[in-house]
């Protein structure tokens, strides 16, 4: 099986009032293609760390980090940037959709930063699987938190990503909106056949991966299949 | 794929970012309005007072001809020899002469006397354009009758009217018509002394000209084939040089009226600039706020893979538009100012001015209104490249690096802009510099006192003050303050506003100085030899104190140290400057100094005994610095046509602030007892009655005898200030009125700020009541201290300027500066509040529910 993410020996730490603060320390896995693989922690672990990291939000003061056979450590952050347009989705815990676009333009940005064709109707087709054909031309702050989610995962899908990330997808969701969030989720990941990689203190949700990787006080402390 | 297939292409994609950049002002645009709102007056300035510019330049050229009225003018100030007339009169194809002199007339219907300009007139001039008088026909009648021309305001002022009679020396002559304009007119210069036309043919039985008398005699020409001008004057240069003649042309006038505009105008765009850059520093705080609210956002997008360049670009296109925006919606403004410039300048300006469309002016507005806004918002703007995508995971405002190092070079490029901006107006480097760097220094002192201002509070903070003080104190410093914006604005406003009136009021006090307590008000002149005695005695019948009676001759200089006029002019290093050939000097004699005199190099010689003696004469101090003569030099005067060979034998200091007569060059007794002289007697009237008798009496028995009273004068000048002041005003209003823009977007802008934190105090239980203070107290801070130290800047400003441009005491009077202080603080506290009382007004809930 292709490889699609290695983590080699990466740690990460901050400097601050004269101390050095060690976020990673020597984190080391690898993610197999189309698979779907948990980072579970407590709060502070690092794990929203290891996921900036590996998306290529952010570079790691040691180690590399190969996303798609491309060492991200390597590359400056407008050529990060490039990666994700290209190869990475993400899902947010808070959404993170822009408040002056309407659900559609938010699904629309990643097709037209790449420059390509057929983009509205691309968009509007991803829009009614994940149920919001009638709430496209709403902007986010007119949509309930289950409605943006599902406009962020639309648009996570929306430049067929090789990867997806997906921080707490349903921290700020209730239980019964969480639900079918995470079933889209699978559901929409599963047919596009992406590697899906969530970061979550949610065991219900981690245990519906077929991969745990647990970290602890930065450490990597357990990597166990499902 | 493997990095070796990656291949990274920056790509800008411009079509996609103009719509991510129209996207994303949607939900922003009345904020947007907000910030253009700072800048669109400085640009209505600059448009208007361009296309006044414009307009004038314009005008000068299509109306230089009736400003003159003729091809060609000679003119002199003595007597023509005889052996330069032959010239004059064999000269153009049209001659009118106009001999012109100060002199008292007599409105015979109500005794009323008043110092006119006489204007003696024979000839058709003028050749192009008219003197219009009401009737119309008047301009043509008077040169045959014994008729004259009385200006209007003289006529409303004696309620005069066609047909009354006016007495000018010995002639009684009927008034033809009322004088509406006449050539190279304007309002200010007849102010004191306005025209009064009479035929030539009757001067000599007026009995005013007399040995010594003051009179210009102007030669009207009119060429068929005005092209020959040039050529003319080439000819014929030398020998009016020689003669002591001065000439005029179209050409001269146009280049002369030209440039005296253009140093009003310049004036005037620095004033318009200063509202300019005003509004830029409102601009820029505006765009610093937006960019913080923005980080989110922006961090999204570099998520998906938006590059630094691309943010950056969304954010400047913005900038750019709203700036354009701003710039068309303040040429539209400027346009409409422009109608009414003409009106609020019409005393100024020298021409009749057109109201025209000047694309080009528009055009440099709006491109300097887009090009400056754009610079000022750039500060902010390139730490848009600094937002890291992980802002996703971790929003923390506090680490997003709004310090960066490119800000430098934007400083740089404004600064250079400015300078280049000025010199564009001033066409000097140095000024521009000076301009530059006292803007400069202003910004950085209005920013370090900001800034110890935050510190000082947040290190002698008043922990044990109650809640509602230390909260008002505390806003001063805690993060998305507005200490530095608004200290700045309002400061730079306040400074603005200080200086202007502290000039106005050096500039009055200057004149109403000379009026007060026991300084002379009346100066009566043009008194031959023959009526000195008897004038100093019907002055005391009247007891009136004659407090001066000094001789007075008038000389050109024809050579110093050997060196005549046509050499210095050749030879520009021999150091003297050549006007001091070109002046014509009102010398008297006496071997002693006044009281407004002090010696301040060599000594005052005594009396010249015999004709071997060296004349030594004296020098006033600074004007001997001006033309470069020093202790020792040779100096030859011209006394109408006699030479006179002197040494300068000292140098005296002469306080000119003093009403009396106060001389350039003094010689001593012995040499000019003899030359062609006149008198000037100096008094004061205790009241206008006992003037107006007195006049009236010297104009019966003394009709050369001219008399300026120093009331009606005082009277003009402050009408002058007035007219004067009301331009300052009118081009300040619009850095002030800019300054309460860049106060309210300030205050609207910070209240979204503010909002969450005032509706989480009024969900905790504070008052109204609590809120309100709070946030008076903050804008108290801010206005009194921005306030203090504007005024302050100013008094320095104005300190300089009276100490070295006006040469006048600076003693500001505490009542207005405590007004100015007060006035300021209060609107701040005012505009704070009422932009704030949308916070005080709604239920938490409202608040917290609407998307802010």
């Amino acid at each position: 099986m292709e490889t699609i993410l290695s983590v080699k020996n990466v740690s990460k730490t901050y400097q601050g009032a004269g101390q050095t603060l060690t976020v990673l320390n020597e984190v080391n896995f690898a993610v197999e293609a189309g698979s779907t693989v948990s980072i579970v922690g407590p709060s502070g672990s690092g794990k929203t760390t290891l996921l900036g990291l590996c998306a290529g939000l952010d570079r790691a003061s040691q180690g590399s980090v190969e996303l798609n056979n491309i060492r991200l450590d390597q590359l400056s952050e407008d050529e990060r940037a490039q990666v994700r347009n290209r190869y990475v989705g993400f899902i947010f815990q808070n959404f993170q959709l822009l408040p002056t676009l309407t659900a559609l333009e938010n699904v629309m940005v990643p097709l037209e930063l790449r420059g390509e064709k057929n983009i509205r109707s691309r968009s509007i087709t991803l829009l009614e699987k994940v149920g919001l054909q009638n709430r496209m031309h709403h902007y986010p702050a007119q949509l309930s938190g289950g409605e943006q989610q599902r406009v962020s995962l639309a648009r996570a899908f929306s430049n067929s990503p090789r990867i997806l990330f997906a921080d707490e997808p349903t921290g700020n969701l209730d239980v019964e909106t969480s639900d079918k969030v995470i079933k889209l989720l699978f559901d929409l990941n599963h047919e596009a056949g992406t590697t899906l990689i969530i970061v979550t203190h949610n065991m219900e949700l981690a245990s519906q991966t077929k991969r745990i990787i647990r970290i602890k006080g930065g450490h990597l402390v357990a990597d166990e299949l499902n | 794929m493997d990095f070796e297939r990656f291949k990274y292409k920056r790509r800008l994609r411009f079509g996609w970012l103009l719509k991510m950049a129209w996207r994303d002002s949607r939900r922003n645009r009345s904020r947007l309005f907000l910030f253009i709102s700072s800048i669109v007056l400085g640009i209505a300035a600059l448009v208007a007072i361009f296309s006044l510019g414009d307009n004038v330049r314009t005008d000068i050229d299509s109306q230089a001809k009736t400003l003159v009225g003729a091809d060609l003018v000679i003119e002199s100030n003595k007597k023509v020899s005889s052996r330069i007339r032959p010239l004059l009169d064999s000269l153009g194809d049209q001659r009118s002469v106009e001999r012109t002199f100060g002199s008292m007339i007599y409105f015979t219907k109500n005794d009323g006397t008043r110092l006119v300009q006489v204007r003696a007139l024979e000839g058709d001039y003028p050749y192009y354009g008219s003197i219009e008088t009401t009737p119309v026909r008047a301009a043509r009648t008077f040169r045959n009758n014994r008729e004259a021309l009385v200006d209007k305001t003289l006529m409303l002022q004696y309620n005069a009217k066609v047909g009354d009679s006016i007495m000018i020396g010995d002639v009684t002559f009927a008034i033809a018509g009322v004088i509406t304009k006449a050539p190279g007119r304007t309002g200010l210069s007849t102010t004191v002394a306005p025209p009064v036309y009479i035929p030539l043919k009757y001067l000599d039985s007026t009995g005013l000209i007399q040995k010594g008398s003051r009179i210009a005699t102007s030669y009207y020409y009119k060429y068929n084939q005005p092209e020959v001008i040039q050529s003319v004057i080439s000819d014929i240069e030398p020998r009016l040089e020689k003669d002591g003649l001065d000439y005029d042309t179209v050409e001269e006038r146009k280049k002369n009226t030209g440039r005296a505009f253009e140093d009003f105008n310049q004036f005037l765009t620095l004033i318009s600039f200063i509202a300019l850059l005003l509004g830029c520093i409102g601009v820029a705080s505006a765009i610093h706020i937006y960019i913080r609210e923005k980080i989110a956002s922006i961090a999204i997008l570099r998520c998906l893979g938006v590059n630094s360049i691309q943010a950056f670009m969304i954010y400047l296109i913005q900038i750019v538009g709203i700036g354009l925006i701003g710039s068309i919606l303040g040429a539209l403004l400027g346009i409409v100012i422009q109608q009414q410039l003409p009106a609020v300048f019409k005393d100024l300006l020298p021409v009749q001015v057109t109201t025209t469309l000047s694309w080009k002016a528009i055009s440099q507005g709006l491109i300097s209104g887009v090009v400056i806004s754009l610079l000022f918002a750039l500060l902010p703007l390139v730490s848009v490249r600094n937002i890291s995508p992980l802002y996703t995971l971790r929003l923390s405002v506090e680490h997003v690096r709004f310090r960066d190092p490119l800000k430098w070079l934007v400083y740089a490029v404004i600064l250079f802009f400015v300078a280049g901006f000025t010199w564009w107006q001033m066409h000097s480097w140095r000024q521009a510099i000076i301009f530059t760097i006292s803007i400069l220094a202003a910004f950085l002192l209005l920013s370090l006192v900001a800034l110890l201002l935050r510190w000082l509070v947040r290190r002698f903070f008043p922990t044990s003050w109650n809640y509602l003080w230390r909260q008002g104190f505390a806003n001063l410093y805690r993060p998305n303050n507005q200490t530095l914006i608004l200290i700045v604005t309002i400061g730079l406003g306040a400074a603005f506003i200080g200086t202007l009136y502290f000039i106005q009021d050096i500039l009055i006090s200057r004149v109403t100085l000379s009026g007060s307590g026991n300084q002379p008000n009346m100066v009566l002149f043009d008194i031959q030899n023959s009526q000195k005695d008897s004038v100093a005695v019907l002055a005391k019948q009247y007891n009136l104190p004659v407090m001066q009676q000094v001789p007075i001759v008038t000389m050109r200089v024809e050579e110093i140290n050997k060196q005549t006029s046509s050499q210095v002019k050749q030879d520009t290093s021999s150091g003297y400057r050549s006007e001091a050939y070109e002046w014509e000097f009102r010398v008297t004699y006496r071997d002693t100094l006044t009281s407004s005199e002090k010696l301040t190099a060599g000594k005052l010689h005594g009396p010249i005994r015999s004709a071997e003696d060296v004349i030594y004469i004296s020098m006033e101090d600074r004007y001997a610095k001006r033309i470069h003569v020093n202790i020792g030099d040779h100096i030859i005067f011209n006394v109408q046509g006699t030479l006179i060979p002197t040494v300068v034998g000292s140098l005296r200091q002469v306080d000119w602030q003093r009403v009396q007569t106060n001389f350039r060059v003094v010689f001593p007794t012995g040499v000019l007892e003899e030359a062609p002289q006149f008198h000037v007697l100096v008094t004061r009237v205790p009241s206008p009655e006992i003037s107006a008798r007195f006049q009236q009496a010297v104009v019966k028995i003394y009709p050369n005898v001219s008399v300026i009273d120093l009331n009606l004068i005082l009277t003009v000048l402050d009408e002058v200030l007035d007219k004067i002041g009301f331009v300052i005003r009118f081009m300040a209003g619009f850095s002030i009125i800019t300054g309460l823009i860049v106060l309210i977007a300030s205050v609207l802008i910070s209240k979204f700020q503010r909002m969450q934190e005032s509706v989480l105090l009024r969900t905790l239980g504070a008052s109204r009541k609590q809120i309100l203070f709070i946030t008076a107290l903050e804008y108290f801070f801010l206005g009194a201290l921005a306030a203090a130290t504007g005024i302050l800047l100013s008094m320095g400003a104005s300190w300089a300027l009276a100490k070295y441009s006006f040469n006048a005491p600076f003693t500001p009077h505490p009542v207005p500066v405590l007004i100015l202080f007060a006035s300021i603080s209060l609107l701040t506290v005012v505009i704070g509040l009422f932009n704030s009382r949308s916070v005080l007004n709604k239920p938490p809930l409202e608040v917290l529910r609407k998307e802010v």
